[in-house]
């Protein structure tokens, strides 16, 4: 009897002890809408591995993780909704996959003071540390990929590219307009033919857009799309037999689930990638024995492997480092989201730590810095083998052109600061 | 009870036609404005303003706008998120061009754009009507949201084609940027929503609007008994299409903060005023707030039902919100085809005989 009670009461205290309150990272999800199909994976990779972390180690530095899931349905007015709901609730880093949506959270997670990590997407020029405080796009963003593609297509013409045709086809957002200006310095510096060609959201129809291929024959065909977009774009390059080595997309522009509906016909489709791609990492056996065989996972636990599912993966990763390091800076397990922020620009990313982690190749190693926010810019091209039904990494994690995305980096922020009145805040 | 006439002698022509004629509702009235004006700002927080107080003033705005055009002068719009973005981009541009000027005249000014904008889209209404109209103001959205979209001049060249918000006050009040206070960025949009809604309903109570009512009901006989057609729907377009700039202003900078032409100003924006106007009630002012909360607060309301408090995974919720909100639309339409604002007429009537029904 005695013990009972005694269990009893140390389990009450234990109840009712002063628990260190969970990590909060709000996912801003789209489940639902034009964009779903890459926002499922993506979100439930970004979730199942904080339950990983949760099950495995105990959540981060002992203290356990929680994610609160909004779904945005990729619209403006609901992200601001989804970001006012979970404002209160100690969020350490908000990432909203969708460029739309950075751009109202900008300003408000700069007054705010909470961190925000656009990786591989939102506004570029947010590479700039000394400007956006609060805004981190490493490992790299839409400039890097712009110059990305054109360095594979400078690889596959002995670096001579002048006079060749190059058509972009964007989506007609500020997503798709991105990388506009970077490709255009480069059109100048290569001396290619740049045409643009924007397709309107949710970009179901794009008869007219690819006639206009079809007309010019460009010799190549960049993409900046997302969403439905991209299966329709696919559909239409395979029935106009555009050669598809031809045709090379961005890294939300390269899913199974956008080459799949085309069949055989996508095969040879290219696009860039920020990460490795295929489950063969042993991360993935942790993933498998802790989250998915305990029922866990998020969504329908279908999505393992899947490029967008591995890309949620590696921004929790990058998410979960980053409050490591927080925790190291700061001495403690409790952080916030400034704690969190310091994490994020010391974030240092070692051959080492990924190995740990069981993603070793995962994706490039790199350091955050005050000025660098933006990470090295590495990418890679990724290519469709349509028998095998799977992506193959074909090139090695490449550096892309800073000296012409450098100076479009300097004069973005510079008119975001005189915009806002930023002083430099770097050494 | 006290809701009745009996005892309140009108002994003047004004104290008989006003607005709310029994006692009882005009005291209701008050308070909800003293509410409003006097309670709400000390204790609403950035989620209640930003979520749902400035939609929803922001909407009922547009409502009202759109109610004038198609429910009192019986011309079919479809182009209300073509003329939202007119406001909000005339906004943007005169608050970059002049930062010291306050925020009400840019606002008001950017309606007063829009109208210039309206009347011209407008004239092809006195040759063509009904559903051919619906057309034509169909052109107007995809023309605007295009030319927005091509001409670089309009969102000051910037590299994302998006427009952004600068910090801009309102006698010395920061309204828009996110340091802006979740209420004075309310009493901002109050303000503007309340004006609106006086100025709509003295406009529909006068001469201008027995004009557009009468154009509504039957042109040719309201032009035989001596309505100017040309002026009668010019003077709505104006009209309606100020009340939808200054929304679409609001919209921009108050609200959001940042827009994209091509997702905040879609054709589906068109259609959600529309079926604003259509659910709250054509032709009453009150029906604008009505279908305005409907389709603002409900979808927010299941929201938070279901995933806060049932704990639901966020896409079944999401996925019930259009069940829900779908099935409720039809349910109203086929019990009351005449909006909610005459399910709460009805309830008056009934309220005047209770407990004696006849």
């Amino acid at each position: 009897m005695k013990m009972k009670l005694t269990t009893l009461a140390l389990g009450a205290a234990l109840a009712a002890g002063p628990a260190l309150a969970d990590l909060t990272f709000p996912d801003l999800s789209y489940r639902t809408g034009a964009y779903a199909a890459g926002g499922i994976p993506f979100s439930d990779g970004y979730s199942d591995y904080f339950t990983l972390l949760n099950e495995r180690d105990g959540g981060i530095g002992g203290v356990k993780t929680r994610v609160i899931e909004c779904e945005t349905a990729y619209n403006t007015e609901k992200g601001v909704e989804c970001y006012e709901a979970t404002k209160g609730e100690n969020p350490l880093v908000y990432q909203p996959l969708s460029t739309g949506i950075t751009y109202q959270l900008i300003p408000k997670v700069s007054a705010d003071g909470i961190p925000m990590h656009t990786m591989g997407y939102g506004r570029t020029s947010a590479a700039n540390g000394d400007t956006f405080k609060w805004v981190f796009n490493y490992p790299a963003n839409y400039w890097n990929g712009a110059s990305g593609a054109i360095n594979h297509i400078l690889d596959i013409n002995d670096d001579d590219i002048s006079g060749k045709k190059i058509a972009l086809v964007y989506h007609n957002s500020a997503f798709g307009k991105e990388p506009i200006r970077t490709l255009e310095e480069l059109a100048k510096k290569h001396g290619f033919e740049l045409s643009l060609l924007p397709v309107d959201h949710p970009g179901q129809e794009q008869k007219s857009q690819w006639l206009q291929i079809r007309r010019d024959r460009p010799d190549y065909v960049i993409m900046y799309g997302w969403g439905v977009m991209n299966q329709v774009a696919i559909q239409e390059a395979a029935n106009i037999r555009f050669p598809m080595e031809n045709f090379i997309g961005i890294w939300w522009s390269g899913a199974e689930i956008d080459v799949l509906p085309a069949g055989d016909k996508a095969n040879g489709y290219k696009a860039l990638s920020l990460t490795a791609v295929g489950d063969d990492f042993p991360v993935y056996d942790d993933l498998r024995k802790y989250v998915l065989e305990t029922g866990k996972a998020a969504g329908n636990g279908d999505q393992l492997g899947t490029v967008p599912y591995n890309r949620g993966l590696y921004a929790a990763m990058l998410a979960a480092e980053a409050a490591k390091t927080a925790q190291e800076i700061h001495g403690t397990p409790d952080i916030n989201a400034a704690m969190m922020r310091d994490g994020m620009e010391a974030l240092e990313l070692t051959e080492e730590k990924m190995e740990a982690l069981g993603m070793a190749g995962f994706g490039p190693t790199f350091s955050v810095s005050c000025r660098n926010h933006g990470g090295p810019g590495l990418v890679g091209v990724t290519q469709w083998d349509a028998s095998a039904k799977q992506w193959n990494l074909i090139s090695e994690f490449a550096p892309t052109d800073m000296d012409v995305i450098q100076p479009l980096i300097d004069a973005d922020s510079a008119a975001y600061a005189a915009e806002n009145n930023l002083e430099s805040r770097c050494e | 009870m006290f809701y009745r006439e009996a005892g309140d002698f009108h002994t003047t022509y004004t104290s008989d036609s006003q607005t709310f004629p029994i006692k009882f509702d005009r005291y209701r009235y008050y308070v909800v404005l003293a509410f409003a004006f006097l309670v709400v700002p000390f204790i609403i927080n950035d989620y209640w303003a930003n979520a749902i107080m400035l939609p929803f003033l922001i909407y009922a705005i547009a409502a009202i706008g759109l109610n004038i055009l198609t429910g009192y002068c019986g011309q079919v719009s479809l182009g209300t998120g073509g003329f939202m973005a007119v406001g909000a981009y005339a906004c943007y541009k005169l608050m970059t061009a002049f930062p010291e000027v306050s925020m009400f005249v840019h606002v008001l000014l950017a309606g007063g754009v829009t109208a210039l904008v309206g009347v011209l889209f407008g004239l092809p209404s006195l040759r063509i009507k009904g559903f051919y109209l619906a057309v034509a103001t169909l052109a107007a959205q995809f023309f605007l949201l295009w030319l927005f979209n091509k001409v670089p001049w309009f969102y000051n060249y910037s590299a994302s084609g998006q427009i952004n918000a600068p910090e801009r006050t309102v006698f010395g009040f920061e309204v828009t940027g996110p340091n802006a206070a979740a209420s004075t960025t309310y009493l901002f949009c109050l303000v503007f929503c309340v004006i609106s809604a006086l100025v709509a309903r003295n406009l529909t109570r006068g001469t201008v609007g027995r004009s557009w009512m009468a154009i509504r009901d039957m042109d040719i006989a309201a032009e035989i008994i001596g309505v100017n057609p040309l002026r009668a729907k010019l003077s709505a377009f104006a009209v309606s299409s100020f009340f939808v700039g200054v929304s679409g202003a609001l919209f921009f900078s108050i609200y959001l903060g940042a827009v994209e032409v091509g997702e905040a100003f879609s054709i589906q924006k068109s259609f959600l005023v529309l079926f604003m106007v259509i659910i709250g009630g054509l032709g009453s002012i009150f029906g604008s707030f009505a279908g305005a909360a409907f389709l603002v607060l409900l979808p927010v309301a299941l929201k938070v039902l279901g995933v806060d408090l049932l704990g639901w995974p966020t896409d079944i919720v999401a996925h019930f919100q259009l069940v829900i909100v779908g099935a409720l639309i039809i349910f109203f339409l086929i019990v009351e085809p005449h909006g909610l604002a005459q399910l709460w007429r009805l309830a008056k009537e009934k309220l005047r005989l209770w407990p004696f029904p006849h």
